[in-house]
């Protein structure tokens, strides 16, 4: 058996490890999710959290480019109200939105012959039809991070790109080198996913996490 | 404990056993001690047969209680598996200290032959036998002139030390070797592995002088961390490519993540090879190429360049060539552009790929081969057009009007020319401990063409093709970056 974090939990864990993502909060009310989003000037993202929810964008449990209090607030109702007793939730998620072109997939997943590995790929919606994916052992050496980067076919993504500037090639290789970092580290891993990875100024971000363990160990 | 002892016993054994030596020419115990006598084995060869009957004209032994006491160290088994405990324990006796199992009936035949394997191994432990195969077809050790196996071809020597988990990729391999003349120095067929595997086999060629390459052919591995870092061990030492066949025998995954789906096993497996600094072909062709440039080619010491091409069209293919690989074709530098246009006609192509037009002679083109390879700027040089003159030469040889009109003598002019270009570029080569390959489909259209004959002369490989010759180029580059990554940054604990 196995148990799946939910993203907060997911999140925080992670970036224990140097994952970076995009300030968030959990909230649990409409009025403390408009009070977040009164920092930010640009549009929010909000979703429902929970250790058990599959699916989350079937179910129309994302809502994107939401502006303005009343929209935050009356989306987090709505997510609120859509949750089931099965999902554990735990609140909704809500952070600023980012905006980049360029989206890549970053995870943990275990090998039954070589045990933990590290995948780097092309993500967003074609990327299981392009298959740009690159695979090494868990742990990487910081050399291995770099040479995945370059090992993708589409290079071309990590220059300028329509008007959004190069991408930085160490701080991939440092997002590389966290995750081999955390698969050393947590207990009874079995695989780690983040997607997507989103290129925000030149910096890779996580927009989501998803880390699932053996059942049997509850981590700190 | 298996020891390099048993590995020098297994390579260049003082004396050889051939285990069930048959007096029928199309049984394996008949063609094992047919190739052992007839390539030249340095030591003393016995043979064993039940009857005593004579095979190719030598007298036999009854068993191994028969063989002289300490002077074997080698015996090759051809006998049926119910027979070969008892034999390992005559082998053990006698101070034989390694066994080679073609013999067939284990564990590629089910459950039964499994346990037989399995009780085999654990009785070789106990005798402290090393034990290769069950079910392999032979070994070759050209240093001791050793052909001790149950197919062709017998290689010329050389410096790749060939492992495999499928005997007739051993014989693909070594039929590139005959074909070219870059030589084996051991080759070996690990059958059913049940003791040792190729792994093993890497880890002794790595520390023996008389291999600088390892080429494998690979299925699948059993304990694939454990081998991953073996094989880092080994790519430090020495080259390593491996042609791999087949899925990794890892079976279903769990897919319940996206990564976890888009981790296949093949992708995993590559890049498992790129980490640990192992060359990963895609053909058996492809493989060889990379071991050949690998046993015959100083390493480049940089992704720098040059192609130097009599004509036009095989430049702009190696050019193309160059941009799906970590090599740079680099801008010609001016000083070197200022030499050339001195040595050649000025419709020469005043860049990289440096094109002669037709301007090569007898003295342009050493000038220009020593100024190109020689440059301070250039990592690695391709040659390409060698033995277009002497193709000719073949044709007017052949033709209706030879030796008249004054075609005898120009058509030896032609072959002394091409000859004489490609010695050139090959001590240009030398002189500069720079990589210079020469490339041309004559090496396998006409083996004979004076330019391949002369590349095959000084010991060097002519590839099939440039897009072949840059392919080699970009993996002996990819090691070098791989072990100048270790000189910032260690190893990890794995």
């Amino acid at each position: 058996m196995t148990t799946t974090l939910s993203e907060a939990d997911s999140k925080a864990l992670l970036s224990g490890f140097g994952v970076k993502f995009l300030p968030e909060a959990l909230v649990v009310s409409p009025a403390e999710a408009v009070a977040f989003a009164r920092d930010f000037a640009s549009p929010m993202a909000l979703k429902l959290c929970g250790s058990n929810i599959a699916h989350k964008s079937e179910r129309g449990l994302v809502h994107l480019g939401v502006v303005g209090t009343d929209a935050v607030s009356r989306s987090c109702q709505e997510l609120l109200d859509a949750a089931r007793p099965e999902d554990n939730v735990t609140g909704v998620l809500i952070a600023p939105m980012a905006t980049g072109l360029r989206e890549f997939i970053a995870g943990i997943a275990f090998d039954p012959m070589f045990g933990p590995t590290v995948v780097f790929g092309l993500g967003g919606v074609l990327a299981e039809a392009i298959a740009d994916v690159t695979v090494r052992l868990a742990p990487l050496r910081r050399h291995d991070a770099v040479d995945m980067v370059q090992s993708l076919r589409t290079q071309s993504l990590f220059g300028p790109f329509r008007g959004e500037s190069e991408v930085d090639i160490d701080a991939l290789a440092d997002l590389l080198c966290a995750l081999s970092f955390a698969a050393s580290e947590i207990d009874a891993l079995i695989s780690i996913d983040l997607n997507p990875v989103m290129i925000v100024e030149g910096l890779p971000v996580a927009l989501d996490a998803l880390v699932e363990v053996a059942s049997e160990v509850v981590p700190s | 404990m298996i020891s390099t002892e048993h590995f020098k016993a297994l390579f260049d054994p003082r004396a050889i056993v051939v285990a069930g030596a048959s007096t029928h020419p199309g049984k394996f115990g008949f063609v094992a001690l047919h190739n052992i006598l007839s390539c030249g084995y340095v030591g003393e060869v016995f043979a064993t047969n039940r009857e005593r009957s004579e095979v190719l004209g030598r007298p036999t032994l009854a068993d191994l209680t028969e063989v002289p006491d300490g002077v074997a160290d080698l015996v090759f088994v051809c006998t049926p598996a119910s027979s070969n405990p008892e034999l390992l324990r005559q082998a053990a006796a006698k101070g034989i200290r390694a066994v080679f199992i073609a013999s067939a009936g284990y564990g590629e035949s089910g459950e039964e032959g499994l346990a037989l394997q399995s009780e085999l191994v654990d009785l070789a432990n106990q005798l402290d036998l090393l034990i290769v195969g069950p079910n392999g077809q032979g070994l070759v050790s050209t240093p001791s002139h050793l052909c001790a196996q149950i197919v062709a071809p017998y290689p010329p020597a050389g410096r790749i030390g060939i492992a495999s988990q499928s005997g007739n990729f051993v014989s693909s391999f070594m039929n590139l070797s005959r074909q070219s003349g870059v030589g084996v120095s051991r080759a070996i067929s690990v059958g059913n592995a049940a003791q040792v595997g190729v792994i093993d086999m890497l880890e002794y060629y790595a520390d023996d002088p008389e291999t600088t390459v390892g080429l494998v052919y690979l299925e699948g591995v059993a304990e694939g961390r454990v081998f991953a870092d073996r094989l880092e061990a080994v790519c430090r030492r020495m080259p390593v490519v491996i042609l791999k066949g087949g899925a990794s025998g890892s079976g279903a995954k769990a897919a319940a993540s996206h990564t976890g789906s888009l981790a296949t096993d093949d992708r995993v497996f590559d890049g498992m090879c790129r980490q640990m600094g192992a060359a990963r072909a895609s053909s058996v062709a492809e493989a060889f190429d990379i071991a050949a440039a690998f046993a015959t080619l100083p390493v480049p010491s940089g992704p720098r360049v040059a192609v130097v091409t009599t004509v036009g069209g095989w430049g702009v293919l190696a050019a193309d060539a160059t941009a799906t690989t970590n090599l740079e074709l680099l801008d010609l530098p001016d000083d070197l552009r200022s030499t050339l246009d001195g040595l050649l006609p000025p419709r020469w192509s005043r860049n990289n790929p440096i094109d002669l037009a037709g301007g090569e002679t007898k003295d342009t083109v050493p000038a220009v081969l020593d100024a190109v390879v020689g440059h301070r700027d250039i990592d690695a040089t391709l040659v390409l057009g060698m033995g277009i003159q002497s193709n000719q030469g073949r044709l007017e040889r052949e033709g209706p009007f030879y030796p008249d009109h004054g075609l005898e003598r120009i058509v030896a002019f032609h072959d002394r020319q091409d000859t004489r270009y490609v010695e050139v570029a090959l001590a240009a080569s030398a002189a500069s401990n720079k990589p210079v390959l020469i490339a041309s489909e004559l090496s396998v259209a006409d083996p004979s063409n004076a330019a391949v004959s002369a590349v095959r002369e000084a010991g060097r490989y002519c590839f099939a093709s440039a897009e072949r010759a840059v392919r080699a180029l970009h993996f002996m580059n990819e090691r070098v970056r791989w072990l100048e990554s270790f000189s910032t940054e260690p190893s990890p604990d794995r």
